[in-house]
């Protein structure tokens, strides 16, 4: 089934952190095999902000295995060495969980292509996202196990995008988790409800381009769809609009970009989404309830109709 | 229990033909017999007075707890119920078989006031999917928006929304009335057998996909028609129908309800004759 829901602070900062979380537990008896939140905090601007995997959470059906944390100590190098190599400068590093890490690095080249490339071709190495804003962390488990976990209650930033996962498609395991990031591009995030049945073909074609999967799970397709459309030029609201056609099956998704928070519904309108809009704030989730975490007074709200994509700016 | 087959006693209505088929084997199908009367308990029913008024707070309350004390209250003889704070919460009011007037002082999420047969139901907010599935007899009205699967499968009664509603309103309707004040989705109508939709405003594609009987009038655009979805005319009678059930409704005061497209099923799609026996009674 699976929960998403997601918010845009117009004008100014909030705790968003605690709010999607607020907004993902409502969710959770959408799925809670796996929770991930795409934040994008306040910051400079200055240094990227990388969040990366050198190992795997594994639950139910995944086709990854646990390893010992001397083989993630191992990777861990590798990947310094890796970022050593590439002209990257690490400003701070934390190990959330002995799999889990966050880098803030300074790297001059606007291009991650060749990045991503370097650092994920490290065996059992994976970037959760890359941005100057956006941070991606996801993991087994409900909304707030999730939180609790890595401390993302104290989060401050204008918008987050986020998902409650039944696994259906693929195994239970992180790299199935969403959002998944918009691979190669900075700040680029996606969370998806629903079922691809094009998946193969369209991953065929992508990959044919250049384009780099991850995981067995349909909805990171949307991620690279939308990442190939952009790389064309097409702007964000072009790509998904695109995708309607595209992408075959019936999904309601998000996109978020530095500024920016889309959202696009499949032309069958087969999964739900209820919408909350104000000057200063709109929210959105796969239930009424998600909103009524963060807006508990009387709200109006209403459902998109089939096809519809919406784009917001913070 | 019923085994009609080997009955010698046949009840009145069997001997004037309205029961032709044999239900050996079926246990659930049971006649109401006007000489057991005295027997026949609607279960789930009270005696209720309008006048008799109370309100609810179902904030701290889950769902059931909530419905739970819905029926309690009725127990008591409350005929007026007024529920604050719903916040969104799914399945809201569902299951109620009797004469009530209940108020939602907000919003419900999914499946609210589902499986109903009588309530007389005003929902000041807005609701989720597959608000008052399969209801019965009775009055919802919505103030606010609708979400996808409005009124699915209804067999009667009045669904009124009086902004925009999601896609698949009216799925599967097998009688009643839904009226929409704004837009409606996709797929409006789909596979409906009975009963009418009016939709004041605009209506997305596929419009009366696959329905086998039952009307639909639009008072805007439509996307698209669906598979076996035809227009009709519109006959006076027909105006004069929809100008009564508005103006009960209290929605679209001034509409011109002469300008409204009327469509029904072109019936080539046709291919079931298996009425239910209470309609087969209705028939007769």
């Amino acid at each position: 089934m699976c929960g998403i829901a997601g918010l845009i602070h117009r004008g100014k900062s909030s705790n968003v952190g605690s709010e999607l979380q607020g907004m993902l537990q409502a969710l959770k008896h959408r799925g809670e095999d796996s929770t991930g939140y795409a934040l994008y905090g306040d910051t400079d601007g200055k240094n990227f902000i990388m969040r990366f995997k050198v190992g795997e959470n594994v639950g139910e059906g995944s086709s990854s295995v646990m390893e010992d944390i001397s083989v993630y100590d191992e990777r861990k190098k590798i990947v310094d060495e890796t970022l050593k190599e590439l002209g990257a400068r690490i400003i701070k590093e934390e190990r959330t969980l002995p799999y889990s890490l966050r880098y803030e690095i300074s790297y001059d080249k606007k291009d991650l292509l060749d990045f991503s490339q370097r650092i994920e071709s490290i065996p059992g190495v994976e970037i959760l996202s890359m941005g100057k804003s956006l941070e991606v962390i996801k993991d087994l488990g409900n909304a707030k196990a999730v939180c609790d976990r890595y401390s993302l209650d104290k989060l401050v930033g204008t918008h987050a995008i986020g998902h409650a996962r039944m696994a259906t498609e693929s195994g239970v395991d992180i790299k199935s988790a969403h959002p998944f990031w918009g691979y190669p591009f900075s700040d680029v995030s996606v969370v998806h409800n629903g079922q691809l049945t094009n998946y193969w073909n369209n991953r065929r074609a992508l990959e044919n381009k250049g384009m780099r999967f991850m995981s067995e799970c349909d909805s990171e397709l949307i991620a690279v769809y939308i990442a190939q459309k952009m790389r064309e030029g097409a702007s964000l609201e072009e790509g998904m609009k695109d995708s309607l056609s595209g992408l075959d099956g019936v999904f309601t998704y998000f996109v978020a970009t530095k500024d920016s928070l889309g959202m696009a519904k499949d032309t069958m309108a087969a999964k739900p989404l209820v919408l909350y809009e104000s000057d200063d704030l709109v929210a959105m989730g796969s239930e009424e309830i998600a909103i009524r975490s963060v807006l508990p007074q009387e709200i109006d709200t209403y459902d998109p109709f089939d096809g519809e994509v919406k784009v917001w700016q913070i | 229990m019923a085994n009609l087959k080997t009955s010698e006693k046949k009840s009145k209505a069997q001997s004037m033909g309205m029961h032709t088929e044999v239900l050996t084997g079926r246990t659930q199908q049971k006649f109401f017999n006007p000489d057991e009367a005295e027997n026949f308990y609607y279960f789930g029913t009270y005696d209720v007075d309008f006048n008799k008024r109370t309100d609810l707070d179902v904030k701290d309350m889950s769902a059931p707890e909530a419905n739970k004390e819905i029926d309690n209250l009725m127990s008591q003889g409350y005929g007026t119920i007024v529920i604050k704070n719903p916040q969104g919460k799914h399945s809201l009011g569902v299951g109620i078989l009797n004469k009530l007037n209940l108020i939602f002082e907000g919003s419900l999420g999914y499946f609210g006031m589902g499986s109903c047969d009588g309530p007389t139901v005003r929902i000041n907010g807005r609701v989720g999917w597959s608000c008052a599935e399969n209801l019965m007899a009775g009055k919802v009205v919505i103030e606010k928006n609708a979400g996808s699967c409005f009124g699915a499968a209804i067999r009667g009664g009045d669904l009124i929304c009086k902004g925009s509603v999601g896609a698949r309103t009216g799925i599967d309707m097998k009688g009643g009335t839904i009226i929409i004040g704004g837009d409606a989705g996709a797929f409006t109508g789909f596979m409906m057998q009975r009963g009418r939709i009016i939709i004041l405003g605009d209506v997305g594609i596929n419009l009366g996909d696959s329905m086998y009987d039952g009307t639909i009038f639009v008072g805007g655009s439509i996307g698209s028609y669906g598979s076996d979805a035809v227009d009709a005319e519109l006959t006076k009678s027909d105006q004069d129908w929809l100008k009564r059930k508005l103006k009960v409704a209290e929605i679209g005061d001034n509409f011109d309800v002469s300008k409204m497209k009327k469509i029904v099923a072109g019936k080539k799609l046709w291919n079931y004759d298996n009425l239910e026996p209470t309609e087969k009674k209705g028939a007769i």
